[in-house]
Parts: structure tokens; C-alpha cells; sequence
């Protein structure tokens, strides 16, 4: 059996009565790229968060890479949805993606030389690192996402969450994070990612969990994202669902 | 008063030196701290804070019967951080939002402070009297020995500030992405809007519980229109206040009966409202110079591509048009002459005879270059 990324077993969320996941089970294999897609509501941020312990859960078991997620924390990364922070906030975009190397070092210490390299480095492979010294209300949508995935990237993970990073960017950027995405699966790593185009399910993922409250389907792409879970999934939006089918078939 | 007599006065005077020291520390601790209040969207926390402060004096002197500063303080400290701690259970269990929760703390521990404080002042004692002077503050009853209290405590407070740096701007700037690489947000929090507190009781005293929140906003707001930088901001958040309490000290003392705390809060008003129109990047004025500047450009762009288009339409390009023309061809008629001669200036255009306008070559080289800009 190969190594799991993620472990996830009868995990329950509720918030006051109303359950937001319910009995979910997901197992994801070492160096995939995964989406979980569903329809608002479906508890999408919620798994992810839960995973990364910001929720407690009612019921339920998760393990990162085989162990609880607080004792392999300096193996995860994360990237919150962009609309999650103010983006006035009074820093440069070196500054916030040095962040990123904040849990690494501890308390009392400053950030130096290493991390300000680290958080270079990390600019440049999202492709802005001439904005380096930028103001960050002054940025783009495109360019707040590339931000905030070079903070994820500079806390050398094994294992990556993404809430909606393709959320309202220009093509050329979605572009840069698919082939980010790559690049971090051939390097071995895993990449949880949530998304909301189905389209490009099949293009830009090779594993993918349907959810909605409860888990509908869970694996690789060719097996599960069949235009029944689909439906299972969404409910009876079909028109919707025969497009997003015949993305499945290759057509864009 | 002359100003040498008042800065003299302040080096020599014992009162005036007293209350401008206590005035200064006031001002630098609740303008830093105040910074990040104003950060993460709290700025009326501080507002609720220090209403609720009130409660907590008048009991603290209800149970010991002292008049004692320290004993106060300590009163308004407990009552503050009871009001915050009230104010996040509220949130968090009931369906109340925040801003409600705030509200509803501010009116409820403030009545409570003021019937609290029409009941001490009916007992038969004397020793009751000046209670009622924390609503407005009076910085004339600040001794020496406040003035050191006040120093310790806040040289504490901004101790940690700068131990916890790091960690307080990650939590402002993105609390979630804090709790996933471990941080104790939550823990965080609670310290932070501690050291909010103190910031707020230090100076009570002096400007009063009514007033005490302007002394936290009001800083940090000035401070926001002149940089982009947390620790910039910060610094000069603490320098605002400090500036305001020291020279609101002052002018309070030229005059017969000016209340210390109010010129303070006036005194930090003017540095807002001149931060709000004359900071660069921000400021109104800024701004309003910036867009002026660029429909200038934008005019003498637009009027360039006129003539250009005119050029076109004749054999020859040094063949002259009017003024008249340009300004039926303008969206906005009465900027075209300012336009030409900022032309002229650049030598894209000349006056061929009054009135009378062509393109020079120049011109008409750099129109056609505005022209394959503009199609790109």
C-alpha cells in the first residue's frame, strides 16, 4: 500500500445543530493533486479547515502523512481564500510571504537573512519577484493569489491546502498556478486544492473528492468524476452537469 | 505667556512638568497600541473599554475607601478587561454581532459607572469628591508618583509589544493562517486587547473615560495616511499622541480653566485632519493634485491627437488650425488653450499666427507613437 497524505475517518462538523460535514471519509495517496469540488455550502473550506485543526471536529479522526496534523505542522502549508485578509494592510509582499517561515521559527526570533532569501526565492518561482518591495493594496487580484501561494511556498511543505486559488485571476495567472501545481507533484509533494470549475477538473487533477455534507465520491479523476456522482453531488442542475460531462471527455 | 516662559515652565515648573510627562507617556503608549486596535477593524473597542472603566474606578474606591490612583486604576483595568472578556462571550454564544455586543457593553457598564457614581458622591464623607473628575479627566491632580506608575506600566506594555512583534502582525494581518502554523491566536488576542486596556486606563486620569478613545483611534489614523509600514506606523502613532498630549498640556496651561484632556483630544485632531489632507500618497490634497496632474496630461494628449487628426486631412502638415476648432473638438473646450501652450512647451506645437495651431514634426512623430500605444 502506498504512503497517505491525508487520513480522513468519519470526521462530523457541526455548527450549533446543523451538521457541515457528516461522516466524511477520504484517504488521499502521497503526490497527488486533488480537488474537492462541491456546491456552496457543501463544506469544502470547512474539510480543509478541520484538517488543519482551525475547527474542531464533533466526531472523527484525521492523519497527515500518518500522524496527528499538530505534531507534522512544519510539513503542511496553507493558502487561505485572498478575500480572507485586508488587504491594505500596512506591509510589502516580501514581508507577508516571509510569514510563511514564522511557525518554522519559533517565537522571539526575528526573521533575517535566510528568510528574506526563502521568501525571494519563493517570489520568483510564482514569477513576481520584481514586486518584491510593492505596497500589497497596490496589487492585483492575480498578483495577491501568487502572494499568498509564495508565503505557502516558503514553508517547504510536503503537503499543500489551497482554498480556491483560481478564485477571480486572469488566465495567464491560472496558468502559473497549474504549472506551480505541477511542479510541486513531480517533486513529490501533495496538493489538496479546493475548486469550482469542473470544466478543468480533469485537466488540472489527477485525484478528486465530490462532496456535499456528506462525502459523495472520493479517488482518481477517471474513476469517480462520472456524470452520476456529479448529479449526486450538485442535485438535479442538469444542463450544468452535461457541460461539465463533456469536459470529462477530453472536450474544452 | 511668551514661549520661552512656557518651555522654561516646562523644564522648571513641577506641576506643568508633572502633567506633560504624564501627558507625553498617555499619548505615546495609547497612540502605538492604539495602532493596532485601529488594524483589526477595533476601533471602537476602545471606546467600549474605556466606558466600562467607569464602574470599576467608582467600586474600586466604593470597597477601599482610598483614593489612591494605583487602587483606581487597578479598578478601571479589571472592569475594562471584564467588559472585553463580556464582550467576546456575547459574540460568541448568542447570535448578537459585534458591533451590537460593543453597544450594548458601552451603555450597560457606563450607566452602571454612573449611578455607581451619584451614589458615592451622596455619602456623608468628603473623601468622595474629584471621582466625578474621571469622566473628563484633570490632569492638574496628577502627582509625581502617577506619573511614574503610569511610566511602568506602560514601558511594560510596550516590553511586550516588542517582545511579541512577530507574532502580534501575523495575527492582525491573518489570524487563520496564524492558527494553522501553530500560533495560539487566541492566547494572542486576549494579550493583545490586555495591553489595549492598559493603554486606555493609563490614561483616564488625565483625558477621562469619555474622551479616552479618541486618544487610541485618532493617532493611529493620522499615522496610517503617512506610510505603508506596520512599524512605521506604529512608531509615528506614538509620536502623534505624544506631540498632541505634550503641546495640549501646554496650551491647556496659558489659560485660566482650559481642561487638559480636551485640548489634548483637540490637539490630536488637528494633526488627524492635517494628516487626512496634506499626507503624501493619501491625503486629500495629494490626491486632488495627483488627478489634476494627470487630466493636465491626459488634456494635452487628447488635444495632440486633434491636431494630429486635423494634420491628416490637409496636403500640407504645417498648415495651421484654430483655436475654435480644437474647442469644438474637445470634451472639455476650456482646457484646450492650457493644453497647447503645455504642447508648445514640450515643442510638439507652434503658433503659426494668434490663435492659430500646427503640429511641429516632433508633434507629430510623438502623436503617431500615442496613436500605435493606444491600438495595442
Amino acid at each position: 500500500m502506498t504512503e497517505k497524505a491525508i487520513e480522513v475517518t468519519d470526521l462530523t462538523i457541526a455548527y450549533k445543530d446543523k451538521p457541515v460535514l457528516w461522516d466524511v471519509d477520504m484517504s488521499v495517496p502521497v503526490g497527488t493533486l486533488m480537488a474537492i469540488v462541491g456546491p456552496n455550502g457543501a463544506g469544502k473550506t470547512t474539510l480543509i479547515k478541520s484538517i488543519l485543526g482551525l475547527i474542531k471536529p464533533a466526531a472523527g479522526q484525521v492523519l497527515v502523512l500518518g500522524k496527528p496534523y499538530t505534531q507534522q505542522r512544519h510539513l503542511v502549508g496553507y493558502v487561505p481564500q485572498r478575500g480572507s485578509v485586508d488587504w491594505d494592510f500596512p506591509t510589502s509582499v516580501l514581508d507577508v510571504v516571509m510569514m510563511g517561515r514564522y511557525g518554522a521559527l519559533g517565537w522571539l526570533k526575528r526573521p533575517g537573512g535566510a528568510e528574506r532569501a526563502a521568501a525571494l526565492d519563493a517570489l520568483d518561482k510564482v514569477g513576481i519577484r520584481h514586486l518584491a518591495d510593492r505596497q500589497i493594496s497596490q496589487l492585483s487580484g492575480g498578483q495577491q493569489q501568487r502572494v499568498f501561494l509564495a508565503r505557502a511556498l516558503v514553508q517547504g511543505a510536503q503537503l499543500y491546502f489551497m482554498d480556491e486559488p483560481f478564485q477571480g485571476v486572469d488566465a495567464t495567472t491560472e496558468r502559473a498556478i497549474v504549472t506551480l501545481l505541477q511542479e510541486l507533484r513531480s517533486a513529490g509533494k501533495t496538493v489538496v486544492v479546493v475548486h469550482h470549475d469542473l470544466q478543468t477538473v480533469p485537466e488540472y487533477f489527477d485525484w478528486v473528492t465530490m462532496l456535499n455534507v456528506r462525502r459523495i465520491a472520493s479517488g482518481p479523476v477517471n474513476e469517480v468524476f462520472t456524470e452520476e456522482n456529479l448529479r449526486q453531488t450538485y442535485g438535479g442542475k442538469v444542463a450544468f452537469l452535461s457541460a461539465a460531462g463533456n469536459g470529462k471527455n477530453g472536450k474544452q | 505667556m511668551d514661549i520661552s516662559q512656557l518651555l522654561s515652565d516646562l523644564f522648571f515648573d513641577y506641576t506643568l512638568r508633572t502633567v506633560a510627562l504624564g501627558a507625553l507617556i498617555l499619548g505615546m503608549v495609547s497612540g502605538m497600541l492604539g495602532a493596532f486596535a485601529v488594524l483589526r477593524k477595533q476601533s471602537l473597542l476602545g471606546d467600549a473599554i474605556s466606558h466600562a472603566a467607569l464602574p470599576g474606578i467608582v467600586l474600586a474606591f466604593l470597597l477601599t475607601r482610598q483614593r489612591e490612583p494605583v487602587v483606581l486604576i487597578l479598578g478601571a483595568l479589571i472592569a475594562g478587561w471584564l467588559a472585553t472578556l463580556f464582550m467576546i462571550a456575547v459574540t460568541r454564544t448568542t447570535r448578537i454581532k459585534n458591533d451590537t455586543a460593543l453597544g450594548l457593553v458601552l451603555s450597560v457598564f457606563f450607566g452602571m459607572g454612573l449611578m455607581l457614581l451619584t451614589f458615592a458622591q451622596r455619602l456623608p464623607d468628603a473623601t468622595q469628591a474629584g471621582l466625578d473628575k474621571f469622566l473628563f479627566g484633570q490632569a492638574a491632580t496628577l502627582l509625581q508618583s502617577d506619573v511614574i506608575t503610569m511610566g511602568i506600566i506602560g514601558a511594560l506594555a510596550l516590553g511586550l509589544l516588542v517582545v511579541f512583534w512577530k507574532e502580534f502582525k501575523l495575527i492582525t494581518f491573518d489570524p487563520e493562517f496564524a492558527a494553522s502554523l501553530g500560533f495560539p491566536v487566541r492566547g494572542l488576542d486576549v494579550l493583545l486587547t490586555t495591553l489595549l486596556v492598559i493603554a486606555i486606563v493609563i490614561g483616564l486620569q488625565t483625558v477621562g473615560v469619555v474622551l479616552m478613545s479618541a486618544m487610541i483611534v485618532a493617532p493611529a489614523a493620522a499615522a496610517r495616511q503617512w506610510t505603508d509600514r506596520l512599524s512605521l506606523m506604529i512608531l509615528l502613532g506614538g509620536l502623534f499622541g505624544a506631540v498632541a498630549g505634550v503641546s495640549g498640556t501646554l496650551i491647556s496651561s496659558t489659560a485660566e480653566r482650559l481642561p487638559t484632556g480636551p485640548v489634548i483630544v483637540l490637539c490630536i485632531s488637528v494633526i488627524v485632519l492635517f494628516s487626512m489632507l496634506f499626507a503624501t500618497n493619501r491625503g486629500l490634497v495629494w490626491n486632488w493634485l495627483r488627478s489634476k496632474q494627470n487630466r493636465r496630461k491626459l488634456r494635452a494628449r487628447a488635444v495632440l491627437a486633434d491636431l494630429n487628426t486635423l494634420a491628416m486631412q490637409h496636403p500640407h502638415e504645417a498648415h495651421g488650425h484654430s483655436v475654435a476648432v480644437l474647442r469644438t473638438m474637445s470634451a472639455n473646450p476650456d482646457g484646450v488653450s492650457y493644453a497647447l501652450k503645455q504642447l508648445r512647451e514640450r515643442g510638439h506645437a507652434y503658433e503659426v499666427s494668434t490663435d492659430v495651431w500646427a503640429l511641429t514634426d516632433e508633434g507629430l512623430a510623438q502623436a503617431s507613437r500615442n496613436q500605435k500605444e493606444e491600438t495595442e
